[in-house]
């Protein structure tokens, strides 16, 4: 297969079908919810969605969102922004991706959502020498992408300090304030500390994680666990309706910050969560 | 599941309260940022929306053989319209709003005055929504608006959603949020 071929069919599969960790949270959270409640017919259309769009190979959602690509640097040349710009325009053709890429001076609609900077690339260190390389795409909607938030500790509306229950507070503040928007159930990437630019870069990066998995650190471990418990009993639910099911998952990260500034940044992501590997 | 059909009489859109889940059958009209601007500015349609549907969504269509197809057509976000849609309520007669994330309260007490409910869809469901559009009857400005925001006659059957707003005034988004509130409160004022 051409490289082209595969970040083609790389693109196809992200937008019609969802992960597997992401397919089951949701199955499982459908089990939990009241029998006959609305929470559950939701989680029901959903998994229904998900079901139909794989089968037909169509967009599991209509904003099909923006492109991020994490390419392993090994690959530079093979998968550089010519091939990736290609496969773009081929599934915006065959209907894969809808025609969502919008000139910010004049409102016009790109046709093939290929222009400057579009789809976003970034070129990664792999981990370790002997692993494949691979080219991950991640999908992210306007409507999730719109209910990211940043926080800046103290924050004095909040009554948040500048300690880890000052960042608890911020980021259940996010959840209450993301219901009716975004799709719930969705996902928190956060990232604690770091400047503004480098929060948001590896907040978004933890929504990469899969859902099963724990931070290595103890400590962000812990908070991982109980803030998705916490959030989870606000009673948000499924699109913000009531429920059991606000969030089915919650990856934080930190970084180190200057005395001056401490951050708190959350990538927020609706069930929606079109990501996907492959190895060239 | 509560099951609505087309022509959507105002008595059974009264009967309904905020939490039920529904089932509509019958037409559905598309229309949304550009729609709602046009009429605000004293334009007019061709299409009856009394005891009608409108649905705020951006479907993606496409011509297969001369007969229009949809392939996605799931809800976009409401409270854009928020500045034109009591008005709307009351000058069309329309009896169900479907769209996501709620609307306002002027929108709110429109509902209750001319007896309309705002229906959420399940949001980014752009399959499942597609597969219930059963034919395509056709389309309005679609020149002028282009595909996402031309206003769409689609014909559904079993399209699912919740009423998430009634005719008595009751918004489902105002009460949970109201309650998350209170629970915030107490969660960040008991952790630790
Ligand atoms: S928030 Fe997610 S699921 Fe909802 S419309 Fe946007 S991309 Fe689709």
């Amino acid at each position: 297969m051409k490289t082209v071929d595969k970040i083609l069919a790389l693109i196809r599969d992200t937008s019609s079908s969802l992960p597997e960790d992401v397919e089951k949270a949701i199955l499982a959270a459908m089990r939990r919810e009241e029998k006959h409640s609305s929470a559950k017919m939701i989680l029901k259309t959903i998994i229904e969605n998900c079901e139909l769009a794989r089968k037909n190979s169509t967009p599991l959602c209509q904003d099909t969102g923006t492109l991020t690509f994490f390419v392993d640097s090994r690959l530079r040349n093979k998968v550089n922004r010519k091939v990736i710009s290609e496969a773009t325009r081929l599934a915006t053709v065959k209907g894969y991706l809808r025609k969502n890429c919008i000139d910010s001076l004049d409102g016009k609609s790109y046709d093939d959502n290929v222009a400057e900077g579009a789809p976003v690339i970034h070129y990664v260190e792999s981990e370790s020498k002997d692993s494949k390389p691979t080219v991950t795409l991640i999908m992210k909607g306007g409507g999730s992408e719109n209910m990211s938030r940043q926080y800046s500790l103290p924050d004095s509306t909040l009554g948040a300090g500048r300690d880890l229950k000052g960042v608890e507070k911020c980021i259940l503040d996010a959840v209450v304030k993301t219901q009716g928007y975004g799709c719930a159930p969705g996902i928190l990437g956060v990232c604690i500390g770091g400047d503004r630019a480098t929060g948001y870069e590896i907040a978004k990066e933890q929504l990469l994680r899969n859902l099963g998995d724990s931070s290595k650190d103890s400590c962000l471990a812990k908070m991982e666990k109980t803030i998705l418990k916490k959030a989870n009993s606000l009673g948000i639910g499924p699109m913000g309706l009531g429920g059991k099911t606000t969030l089915l998952g919650v990856k934080i990260a930190s970084r180190p910050r200057v005395p001056a500034s401490f951050f708190v940044t959350i990538a927020y992501m609706c069930w929606a969560a079109r990501r996907r590997t492959v190895v060239i | 599941m509560i099951e609505l059909k087309y022509p959507y009489d105002e008595k059974s859109i009264r009967a309904l309260k905020a939490g039920d889940a529904v089932s509509i059958t019958g037409i559905i009209h598309t229309g949304r940022d550009k729609f709602h601007k046009y009429f605000a500015d004293g334009g007019k349609i061709n299409v009856d929306f009394k005891d009608g549907a409108l649905f705020h969504c951006g479907p993606v269509v496409v011509k297969n053989d001369g007969e229009w197809k949809v392939v996605a057509a799931g809800p976009t976000t409401s409270v854009r319209e928020n500045p034109y849609e009591p008005k709307f309520i009351a000058d069309s007669g329309v009896r169900i709003i479907i769209g996501k994330g709620g609307m306002d309260k002027a929108t709110l007490e429109a509902m209750r005055k001319y007896g309309c409910v705002y229906i959420q869809a399940v949001g980014g469901a752009a399959a499942v929504s597609a597969a219930s559009v059963k034919r395509v009857q056709g389309v309005d400005f679609l020149d002028e608006f282009g595909a996402a925001e031309a206003c769409w006659h689609f014909e559904v059957e079993g399209f699912r959603g919740v009423v998430a707003m009634d005719a008595n005034g009751t918004s489902l988004f105002e009460r949970i949020e109201s309650l998350s509130r209170e629970k915030y409160i107490n969660i960040v004022n008991k952790s630790r």
